[in-house]
This record gives C-alpha cells, structure tokens and sequence, in this order.
C-alpha cells in the first residue's frame, strides 16, 4: 500500500491548478483549457501506469507534450500570451514567488514580457514558466522536464538573458 | 473551474475511463458515501466510515481511475434516500460483488442480500442458506465484512441469542435500521 496511487480525484484536486497556470503561460488562455483537458485525459488513461514517485513530474511531462503537440498542430490562433493575472496561484492568492517581473527587474505594468515569452524556444519557455508562473524550484523544473537541476537553471538563465534584451526595448519604446 | 471539471468527467466517462465513480449521500445518521464501477454500486460506505479510506482501498483493490462523478450514483442515491424517507422496501440496483470473497463469504452475503425488509435472520441461519450451517462464525466474518451495507441488508442479521449483534455501521445505526423498517 505504501506505493499505491492516490485516488485520480486527489491527484487531479492537487495538481489541477499548477498544470493549469502552465499551459496558460505555454499555450495562451484561448487554447489552455482543450490542452488542460487533452492533459488530464491523457493522464487518466495512463494514470494505473504512471510513475508513483513523482506524480508532479510525471503530469508536467505530460502537459509539456500536450503544448508542443498544440504547436505543431499549427492550432495557434492567438500569439501564446499568458495575463500575468492569470498567473497568480488561486490557492494562495499570491504571484509566484519568483515573479518574472521581479527577475527581470520591472514593474508589473511592464508584464507585456510575457508576450516576448511566447517568441522562447519551448524547452526554455517552459522553464520560465515552470519556475516564474508554477513557481518551482530550480530541482522540481528539471524533474517536470526531465533534465538536471543544472540543466533547468541553465535554461533559465539563457531565457532571461533574451527577456532582458526585450524588456529593455520595451522600456526604451515606453520612454 | 468546475466547468472544466465537469467536461473532464463526461469525457472521462464516455471513453471508458471512469473505472469507479463516488459521490456522497445523506442520511438521517450522517453522510454516506456511495461508489459504482459500470458494473453496478461497489460500496457503500457509512457515516461513521472514512470516505478517504474508502477511496484508498478503491484505489488499492479495483482501479486508481476514481474520480468524484455524482452522475453515475444518480439512482443509487435517490433509492438510499427513498428508503431513508420509508418510502422504499427494497433496491433495484446492479451491483458489483467484486469486493466480497467469491465462495462462501460471497454466498453469504448474497443470501444476506435476500432477506426482506422489516425481518431478520440469524447467523447460524446465514450459514445455512450458504451452505455451510456450522459455519457460522465465518458467516459473522462475511456480515462484517460486507462492502455493500443497507442495501446488501447485513443489518438484518442477528444474534441468535436475541442481541442484534455487531455492525460496521456502529450497533446505534443498526438498531436505527432495524427500527426504521419495524423490525424491533
């Protein structure tokens, strides 16, 4: 009993919300919901099959596929662009801690960088925001992409760099 | 949210994932909870039971595929209340025995399942209709152990010595059962 799943009902109560913030930041609000649903789905078909030990993991790789499903789709209707408000984690209320506002070193009016966000390779926009909208830890971001803690902070690291270029034309065009 | 919720589960249900669907139920005595496989009502668990350790076990013994899916409990919950009401003398519902021990338990428990509303049987009785009259201490085992209380009616077994006997339910929700239908 002591590897045995948790109920789906439970496990969909516990990472609905996060898988959720995810995709909107990967996909958009327009599509978020068909791949959260295309998500969850997938996820209770394989669910007697999953890996127990990291369920987190498991649902991040699963909705990442989804997204890059989406894209190659050629679905993409909107620019992938997620409201920083639609960011804010609803059990807590709060911003991710590690707000990318706050990374990047602007006000949150500035949140249009979440439009530049869009432009990032997948594996780093998901990185992005993995960390800045789901607000995991560096460790958590590469267990959910399946790479090192190093590799994830790396990713990170290399799409920050690209969101400080756009931000500081974003403020050079706001002057 | 819910919404979304709600299309996830027809979705789920309709492409036959939906292995065990739950939802909860009251009673005079508390909340119930019901669970249904596509084959018919799994378990019921009563109001001093853990919904939580319900689901557990689900999980464990039929399929981690449970999710909270009011729809499919529909009939299920309006007989329980029906019969709460003393509107009801009986059940018209498919049931899945999967969770009893095929064989002797089993048999006992679908002879349990045979007795009508408002009378009673004895275990050494029990034991009898399943075959095994001696047994009847194993038939007091497979009472207890039954996975479908009130609507498999193991309230309506008893104590040969007059006692109503034990009750996973508690012995206060048996004798509210067995009063409910006139029985004592």
């Amino acid at each position: 009993m002591a590897h045995a799943l948790p109920p789906f009902q439970a496990f969909l109560d516990e990472h609905l919300e996060p898988v959720g913030a995810f995709l909107r930041g990967m996909v958009g609000p327009n599509d978020a919901e068909d791949c959260l649903q295309e998500t969850f789905l997938a996820a209770l078909r394989a669910y007697p099959r999953a890996e127990k030990r990291n369920l987190r993991a498991w649902i991040f790789t699963i909705a990442r596929r989804k997204a890059i499903d989406h894209h190659r789709s050629g679905a993409r209707r909107a620019r992938p662009v997620a409201e920083p408000e639609e960011l804010v984690d609803s059990r807590t209320g709060r911003q991710g801690s590690g707000s990318l506002d706050g990374a990047l070193g602007m006000s949150p009016r500035h949140s249009e960088i979440w439009a530049a966000v869009a432009e990032l390779p997948t594996g780093q926009r998901a990185a992005v925001v993995l960390r800045f909208a789901v607000d995991l830890r560096y460790r958590e971001v590469g267990e959910a992409l399946g790479t090192s803690e190093e590799a994830a902070r790396q990713s990170v690291h290399e799409a920050l760099k690209k969101l400080r270029e756009s931000a500081a034309e974003l403020k050079e065009m706001a002057r | 949210m819910s919404e979304f919720v709600d299309r996830l589960m027809a979705r789920a249900n309709e492409d036959g994932l939906l292995d065990v669907a739950y939802a909860t139920v009251d009673t005079p005595l508390g909340k119930a909870a019901v669970a249904a496989t596509p084959r018919g009502l799994v378990r019921v668990a009563l109001p001093n039971q853990s919904l939580d350790e319900m689901l557990t076990r689900l999980a464990a013994e039929v399929s981690p595929r449970i999710l909270e899916y009011p729809a499919r409990l529909d009939e299920a919950r309006r007989e329980l209340e029906e019969y709460f009401d003393g509107q009801r003398d009986h059940f018209e519902l498919p049931l899945d025995w999967r969770l009893s021990h095929p064989g002797f338990y089993r048999r006992v428990l679908r002879a349990t399942a045979r007795v009508p509303f408002g009378e009673v049987i004895t275990y050494r009785e029990a034991a009898q209709q399943a075959g095994n009259p001696r047994a009847f201490r194993a038939a007091g085992t497979a009472v207890g152990s039954n996975p479908i209380p009130i609507v498999v009616p193991c309230h309506r077994v008893v104590r040969s010595d007059g006692e109503i006997g034990n009750y996973g339910g508690g012995p206060e929700m048996k004798r509210f059962l067995l009063h409910l239908e006139g029985a004592v």
